[in-house]
């Protein structure tokens, strides 16, 4: 069945008798501006109100699940930088930390701090693409670049870590790639004074502007019994009254020892996730000033006697300890211990929970490494929430939903 | 007093008191249950009804290269509890020649689409989808690219690009 052919799904509440003589369809995407990445929507429309809408996906498919069962665990990090290209370091921190719990390796605490810290930053850049979408999807393109510039202080800081700005590749199985230095430490203090002025002077850019506000309120309605029934997480379920927080509800890292609020709307439209999203980074920034602080000392990598993580150079060069688990670790057939068992585990994602699950056939790569990407069960629910609202509107629900391609079709 | 919810085993001394003896097994903290294929639907709509109300995640691990499996696919099915955050994992095997399951569409609209991907990428067919077609492939793509006999390169690619020849040029 092709898609011209394909049926709508007509249960919605525009079902009943109807004359289809007048309706017209417009196809939307897969490359328009506003769709901000790879992907189609057929919409059936009466004048310019949406009668129903086709998503259509897969454009962006690059198989990102076989190719995660023939690289090793290290090595697919650097495909998750791909998948939520928005933020990228949520990906990485998200897939090693699948692994670690496969594998059942407990990272030191100086690492979950420094992980939460990244996490949190990427949940900031991540957030502000995303609200600044909505804005300049309705108009707003002064909000836009306000959240673009700051982004790209985020970037810098990345840029400082880890010599990558866009695709990290940041974490390691047991450990990260790089240390903390003193100049990254100051960069993210500056980074935590100067943005919550910018948030502040966002806030009241948009917050109450009568434009946006008519544009997003009441539009892309979702109740709190179909967040859960259709499988929505993240801000759009909090958006909804789903007090879901994965932070909270199952604390991984270090969310257990910081104090942070989980941040709910009840209203469920496009201003309720608005919303969310500009709390959550207040939340954030607050998180990463905890964790600064408190950051232990100590190494970030799990000792030797673990074998997962590489020893140091000094290590390898001068004990007979550190070039043994380096050549061990180095040789294809004598890497991890890899269990031939699965096990999923998920963190929350700026975009919602993002997990990973992974079976173990006892080599060093996965058998099966299963993504449970956030993006597709957003995108399912858009014909839901978009019939009935006027053509103009697709843009605003499309973009609050923060729906990435890469991540949808992996 | 405050509320307690039940424990996982005590949902799954539920479970095997109303549907009989299932293999049950904890590998890091998650619990998992293997369901036979028929009873699937109305297990998970049994615990839907128990409290696991969130469907995180549906998908399926070819097992073709695992020499202890017996039998071909393994669905997963994850679910979860918004009010006790519990989470429970569902495995469901099913064979060759005709994978087939239950969809449960009816009890979670989210299934809609994590169903329509194990179509597309195993061919396990999930009868009472109400739209049961590719999700990330073409439409004229014949295989299912996540099977296990499926070789990562070389076959498949660009399908359906013209090949065009010094004789058609």
């Amino acid at each position: 069945m092709s898609i011209a052919t394909a049926t709508f799904d007509s249960s919605g509440p525009e079902a009943g008798p109807r004359s289809e003589d007048y309706l017209w369809t417009l196809n939307f995407g897969p490359q328009h501006p506003a769709t901000h990445t790879t992907l189609r929507l057929v919409l059936k429309l009466d004048g310019e109100r949406v009668v129903d809408a086709l998503p259509e996906m897969g454009y962006l498919h690059s198989g990102f699940e076989k190719i995660g069962e023939h690289l090793t665990f290290n090595q697919y990090v650097t495909v998750t930088d791909r998948m939520n290209y928005i933020s990228p370091m949520a990906n990485n921190v998200a897939w090693h930390h699948a692994v670690e719990k496969l594998l059942g390796i407990e990272i030191t605490p100086r690492c979950t701090y420094i992980r939460t810290i990244i996490a949190e930053l990427a949940r900031i850049s991540d957030h502000l693409l995303c609200n600044g979408a909505v804005g300049l999807d309705t108009g707003a393109f002064t909000f836009f670049l306000y959240g673009f510039y700051q982004r790209e202080v985020i970037y810098d800081i990345f840029e400082t870590l880890c010599g990558a700005r866009f695709t990290n590749s940041y974490t390691r199985v047991g450990g990260l790639s790089q240390d903390f230095t003193p100049l990254v430490i100051e960069k993210i203090r500056t980074f935590l004074r100067t943005f919550p002025k910018t948030l502040d002077d966002m806030e009241r850019l948009l917050t109450r502007n009568r434009i946006f506000v008519d544009r997003t309120k009441g539009v892309g309605v979702l109740t709190k019994e179909e967040a859960t029934n259709r499988s929505a997480t993240g801000p759009v379920a909090r958006a909804s009254g789903v007090p879901r927080d994965l932070r909270k509800d199952e604390p991984y890292l270090a969310y257990a020892d910081l104090d942070f609020q989980v941040c709910c709307a009840s209203a469920g439209d496009c201003y309720a996730r608005y919303l969310v999203r500009m709390q959550e980074m207040r939340e954030s920034l607050k998180l990463v000033a905890q964790a600064l602080e408190n950051l232990p000392a100590g190494d970030i990598n799990v000792g030797m006697d673990e074998r997962v993580a590489r020893p140091t150079k000094q290590q390898v060069y001068s004990t007979i300890e550190g070039t043994i688990s380096h050549f061990e670790l180095s040789m294809a057939n004598r890497s991890f211990e890899v269990p031939c068992e699965s096990s999923y585990a998920a963190i929350e994602a700026p975009n919602g929970e993002l997990g990973f699950f992974i079976a173990g056939d006892g080599s060093d790569k996965a058998y099966r490494a299963r993504c449970r990407p956030p993006s597709v069960l957003h995108f399912a629910m858009f014909p839901h929430l978009i019939r009935g609202h006027t053509l103009s509107d697709v843009v605003a629900v499309l973009g609050s939903l923060n729906i990435i391609a890469a991540e949808l079709d992996r | 007093m405050p509320f307690t919810p039940p424990s996982v085993d005590d949902v799954l001394t539920g479970l095997t008191d109303r549907f009989g003896a299932m293999e049950s097994s904890v590998f890091r903290d998650q619990t998992r249950v293997v369901v036979p294929a028929d009873a699937s639907y109305d297990v998970l709509a049994w615990l839907k009804d128990k409290g696991f109300d969130l469907l995180v995640d549906v998908t399926c691990v070819d097992e073709l290269e695992n020499r202890e499996a017996t039998r071909r696919y393994g669905l997963v099915y994850l679910l979860a509890s918004t009010t006790t955050n519990q989470r429970l994992t569902i495995r469901v095997f099913v064979d060759d020649p005709d994978p087939t399951v239950r969809s449960v569409v009816p009890l979670w609209k989210g299934a809609n689409w994590l169903e329509r991907e194990v179509w597309d990428m195993f061919g396990i067919r999930f009868t009472g989808h109400p739209d049961l077609r590719r999700l990330l492939m073409p439409e004229e793509f014949t295989a299912h690219p996540l099977r296990k006999d499926y070789p990562l390169q070389g076959r498949g690619e660009r399908h359906n690009f013209p090949v065009i020849t010094r004789d058609h040029s």
